[in-house]
């Protein structure tokens, strides 16, 4: 029998914190098993904007039954624009938790990055809250000052800033503030745009570390069926018979060194 | 209830299809619904007339780059390349995961070559699968699939060699990218098909203004959705009154309204496709609403509807 759904969620809260980017608190059954890393699906009211838009979970409550996503709205008459005029008490449907979140469990008794780029900052933040590990070292990356989600990331952790235009932190990216800042860790853990990813990628190799990447593509479904969201890997996927994987499924995070990106 | 009182009829939702028992007469779209494990936790397969499972070759397929799929206006469009795990897998795996469910088996075959597709074909016979349906119309791989979708001569030839080798009934997919789809259907039927499904994507082009570029990797993409419904429709309608083999309908079904449209049209059944994307549990809505508007309506059976509209 049916186990999961699609649910219709009340929004709690609405806010733009910078430039194009909104927070956003929904009461959802989601809250209770979300884990940071995963995503929800959310669906917009225009019949003509058939797709869910996959949205990283910022923050989950669920004590309260309570989650956050932060998101960027990604232009005029978009979906993500739709969902930022949503205000407190409106409705929204959503399917989720979906993905598997980051492995937590790497990180304990260890020196942690906790870095994210752009829109990839905010999974940082509910990941920044549950990293019970010897040394937490949070790297965010920005376009400009408007560094969102800033005070609560220096409550959960060491905070490091890089901004494309110099306007705070090192100049350049997370990458640029990780070695300027002379930082040093055991692991990373990171979500981000492909560039800064791949960066990573190559820096976790060139270091011999252990990394985690959130990777993001064009889905579909979310569920794993529509084979839409795949990226590259470097061995046969076992459920896919092929090199590739599902990032909605399988993902989307994965060790750095099992994925092609 | 009221209504089901009043008319007094039960609705038989029964239907066969080339000799074959459907429950009901619904199924998804191959390529919409993986091999119905990853639906399984959304809807009960057991309540479906059929599992229809992505498209298989005789060897595993990695598809095309990304993207692969973009959203179109009240639509989207896909070009994923047919990946998928290769009929050994499906044998392995997929098939014996369906079993487990009372629903039939549809396996959609896909391939580049005429060898290709018998190969698939003949390692099923002994599998159990109800039936095949032979994709002769995907609008993404370059080689095969569409070359002998688009060509009445060709896809009789295929139809012919398939059926050769198929222990199963034999549908065969048509594509809407063609002339005449009352053509096709009719070259498929001389061919030898026990029954023809349709329609499959229609091919599109989504160009990045700000980048400049194709949205999709491959250029260009399949098209599916509620958009491209009105042209499945009348495909439906044409393909119907061409042959005498039954005519699954598909094609942007995202209601029963829609389903019942395409039966009205000619369909013996339907396949629900791109809306499982965004309404995971759309096939049991669509089941449902059929057997209200037979309640509702006074039919006794599907085939009681199949066509009614001429």
């Amino acid at each position: 029998m049916a186990e999961r759904e699609k649910e219709r969620v009340k929004v709690l809260s609405q806010e733009c914190i910078a430039d194009g980017i909104f927070s956003m608190w929904i009461e959802t059954k989601a809250a209770l098993s979300a884990k940071p890393g995963q995503f929800i699906s959310m669906y917009t009211q225009d019949k003509s904007k058939l797709l869910p838009r996959p949205i990283s979970i910022c923050e989950a409550d669920a004590g309260r039954g309570r989650l956050r996503v932060v998101y960027r709205v990604t232009g005029e008459k978009t979906g993500t624009e739709q969902f930022s005029r949503l205000a407190e008490g409106d409705g929204l449907e959503i399917i989720g938790p979906l993905g598997n979140g980051f492995p937590l469990e790497r990180g304990v008794g260890k020196r942690v990055i906790l870095t994210g780029g752009g829109i990839g900052v905010p999974p940082v933040l509910e990941l920044a809250k549950r990293m019970d590990c010897r040394e937490k070292l949070i790297v965010a990356g920005y376009r400009n000052s408007q560094t969102f989600l800033k005070d609560e990331f220096e409550a959960n952790g060491k905070l490091y800033i890089s901004t494309e235009d110099g306007s705070a932190g090192v100049k350049g990216n997370v990458l640029d503030a990780i070695r300027e800042n002379g930082i040093e860790a055991d692991v990373i853990f990171a979500c981000g745009p492909s560039p800064m990813l791949r960066a990573l990628k190559a820096y976790a190799a060139e270091k011999d570390i252990e990394c985690y990447l959130s990777l993001e593509e064009r889905m579909a479904c979310g569920i794993g069926a529509c084979l839409a969201c795949v990226c590259g890997s470097k061995e046969k996927d076992s459920h896919t018979n092929v090199m590739n994987k599902r990032i909605c499924k399988d993902g989307p995070v994965f060790l750095s060194t099992e994925v092609e990106i | 209830m009221g209504i089901e009182e009043k008319a007094g009829t039960e609705a038989d939702l029964r239907v066969r299809i080339a000799g074959v028992e459907w429950k009901n007469p619904v199924t998804v779209a191959s390529g919409t619904f993986g091999s119905g494990a990853e639906f399984s936790e959304f809807v009960d397969l057991s309540r479906l007339g059929a599992v229809t499972t992505k498209g298989v070759a005789n060897v595993p397929w990695a598809g095309n780059p990304t993207p692969r799929v973009a959203e179109t206006y009240g639509g989207m469009m896909n070009a994923v390349g047919l990946q998928n795990p290769g009929i050994e897998m499906l044998c392995e795996r997929d098939i014996p995961f369906l079993k487990k469910y009372d629903t039939k088996i549809i396996v959609n075959v896909c391939g580049k070559s005429e060898e290709d597709y018998c190969r698939v074909v003949e390692r099923l016979a002994g599998e159990p699968a109800d039936m095949l349906e032979i994709n002769i119309s995907c609008p993404n791989v370059k080689e095969g699939g569409i070359a002998f979708g688009q060509d009445p001569r060709a896809a009789e030839r295929i139809t012919k060699a398939v059926k050769r080798h198929a222990r199963q009934p034999v549908i065969m997919k048509l594509s809407p990218n063609v002339t005449s789809i009352a053509d096709m259907a009719k070259a498929v039927e001389s061919g030898g098909a026990d029954a023809v499904s349709l329609i499959n994507t229609l091919t599109g082009m989504k160009i990045d203004i700000n980048r400049r570029k194709f949205v999709l990797a491959n250029k260009t993409g399949g098209v599916s959705g509620p958009a491209i419904h009105p042209i499945a429709v009348r495909m439906v309608y044409e393909a119907a009154g061409a042959v005498k083999i039954p005519v699954i309908g598909m094609g942007g079904i995202q209601s029963a309204e829609d389903a019942i449209e395409m039966i009205l049209a000619g369909a013996d059944a339907v396949s629900v496709g791109t809306a499982n994307f965004y309404n995971p549990a759309v096939t049991m809505e669509v089941v449902e609403g059929i057997e209200r508007y037979m309640k509702e309506n006074g039919f006794k059976t599907v085939p009681e509807m199949t066509g009614l509209v001429r």
